[in-house]
């Protein structure tokens, strides 16, 4: 059975780059665009991995985060984070959270790749 | 060098007289861009144009050329006390200035341009890290580079791509080309509509709009004290004002005015604190109004220089009046250290403190804050509140009863000091950018 990543990323081009991407590597990949019902989705789907943009229409990506970690159901999993804001505020915020990974843009496709391998390793 | 404070002297008595540049431009015959030039110390100015100007002022001509030495030494003792030299030396200043003029011109314009400098940084980190419009053109940016070099790197490296996923890639690759085009150029257009403006305006959000509409006017509108024009037509009126969110914003300000200025002239409370001291208590009694109207009054009275902050009850800042040495951040939260926050959760109380700002001159300030109710009461339902902060420059050498002051800093980026138990992230003085 195919394992399953969530992305949640509302920019069209990112998600088939990187849809086609990961389903060379073969993932099963869920696409959601929104941030505001993300949180359902992730619990409907139960993903392996979720990668997870920072801004979104609807519901942040740290907001996201913050509720999915305090919910003991998703504490272990794995969350890569792709955002365009990089500052250190951010990521220390991102990992104040529970943020497996913190990637920014533009990232490149091997960086996604191994961050991928990395974290979805076992 | 000394003509050059002639002209900051000259626009201090123009500033005085509430007499506009191209008024005084017009009643000496000369260009209102000829002025302006002489009063940024941009040209030289003696003789019968001195004359005449001072003229136009009502003041004598050596008024102007000899406030200039006084406006020197002034900025000197400014200085020597930011650099906390003792008492003693700072009472040297002028005899500093009439033994080396030169080096205390230099001393003078290098300690202003510092200051110049200390509120870009302020302006610029704000900017950067709170402004949403630069946020989401950069996050726009960001995003299609993203798309692009992920896209171009599948193009480049995989041999094996179908002809039906390379041509979609080929048409996303042109796509966000274009927008890349696109939104680089609006940032750069964003930009530069940021460096052009004077006084560090920098125009974006709807509340930009306002600050500068209001920094425009000074902060006074005369004709809406005096009734002549209503609050809509002033705004309709005003070309800085282009977003309906910051005419909305303008609007209601004005509109506050103008009721402000139905219960209490600017005219009658001057008089009265001649009699009843500088006393908002006592005033509101007098006038028989609240005291955020009288606080609001005075932020109002050109002659007492105070700042003037009001927020909301969930501490967001409805409107802000900056003064010399009092800034308030135009995007990132102000200092929670502020008595303006202490009285959102005592309704009411009204509180006067002594606040010293964090920086290069160390400012005291007298403070006046207060929450009231601005909605309409009725019952069990909370009343909507606002608060509001007088804040009155205090001289050096004034006297004041209240003792030791409370420390505050801009905002928590901008400010020196490490160890405040309201701070909410890191300083960019002590961490660096």
């Amino acid at each position: 059975m195919k394992k399953r990543v969530l992305l949640v990323e509302d920019e069209p081009n990112i998600i088939e780059a990187i849809t086609f991407l990961l389903s060379r590597e073969g993932w099963h990949v869920d696409i959601q665009t929104d941030g505001a019902t993300a949180v359902k989705r992730v619990r409907e789907l139960q993903p392996d991995l979720l990668m997870l943009d920072h801004m979104l229409p609807g519901k942040s990506g740290l907001d996201i985060l913050i509720e999915l970690r305090s919910d003991d159901q998703f504490l272990a999993l794995p969350i890569l984070m792709l955002t365009a804001r990089g500052q250190m505020r951010d990521r220390v915020e991102a990992e104040a959270a529970g943020v497996s990974r913190f990637m920014t843009k533009p990232f490149s496709n091997t960086e996604v790749l191994a961050a991928v391998r990395d974290l979805t390793r076992n | 060098m000394r003509e050059g404070l002639t002209g900051s002297r000259i626009r201090e008595r123009r500033a005085m007289t509430s007499l506009k540049q191209a008024e005084l431009a017009s009643r000496i015959g000369i260009s209102a861009s000829y002025l302006n030039l002489i009063e940024h110390n941009r040209r030289r100015i003696g003789g019968k144009l001195l004359l005449n100007i001072a003229s136009a002022l009502g003041v004598d001509a050596s008024a102007l050329t000899e406030g200039a030495e006084a406006a020197l030494i002034a900025k000197l003792r400014e200085a020597a006390s930011a650099a906390r030299l003792p008492k003693v030396d700072v009472n040297t200043a002028d005899e500093f200035a009439g033994r080396f003029p030169g080096w205390a011109e230099v001393l003078a314009a290098g300690y202003r341009r510092v200051g110049a400098l200390e509120r870009t940084v302020e302006a610029l980190s704000d900017r950067l890290a709170n402004d949403p419009k630069l946020a989401a053109s950069v996050h726009e940016l960001l995003s299609t580079a993203a798309a692009i070099r992920s896209t171009a790197s599948i193009l480049a490296n995989d041999k094996k791509i179908t002809t039906e996923w390379r041509d979609r890639f080929h048409g996303n690759l042109d796509q966000d080309s274009r927008r890349l085009a696109q939104s680089s150029k609006a940032l750069v257009n964003y930009l530069d509509d940021q460096s052009g403006d004077q006084e560090g305006y920098a125009i974006g959000s709807p509340q930009e709009e306002v600050d500068a509409f209001l920094a425009e006017h000074d902060y006074t509108f005369e004709e809406i004290e005096s009734g002549t024009i209503a609050a809509e037509e002033l705004v309709g009126q005003s070309e800085g004002l282009v977003s309906g969110s910051a005419r909305h914003i303008a609007r209601g300000i004005l509109q506050q005015l103008a009721l402000d200025a139905g219960e209490v002239s600017l005219q009658k409370l001057h008089d009265q604190i001649q009699s009843l001291g500088m006393d908002p208590i006592r005033l509101a009694k007098y006038f028989a109004v609240s005291v955020s109207t009288i606080l609001r009054r005075l932020g109002s009275l050109k002659s007492l220089n105070a700042g003037l902050v009001v927020c909301d009850r969930t501490g967001s800042l409805l409107f802000r009046k900056p003064t010399k040495g009092f800034t308030i951040p135009r995007f990132d939260a102000p200092c929670a250290l502020l008595p303006l926050f202490d009285g959102l959760s005592s309704v009411g109380q009204i509180s006067r403190n002594k606040i010293a700002v964090a920086g290069r001159s160390e400012m005291e300030f007298e403070v006046f804050a207060v929450a009231e109710p601005v909605s309409v009461l009725s019952y069990n339902n909370a009343p909507f509140v606002q608060a509001t902060m007088l804040v009155v420059p205090l001289n050096s050498n004034e006297l004041s009863d209240l003792s030791k002051p409370i420390e505050i800093g801009a905002t928590c980026r901008v400010c020196p000091r490490e160890h405040c138990p309201a701070r909410r992230q890191p300083s960019i003085l002590s961490s660096g950018f």
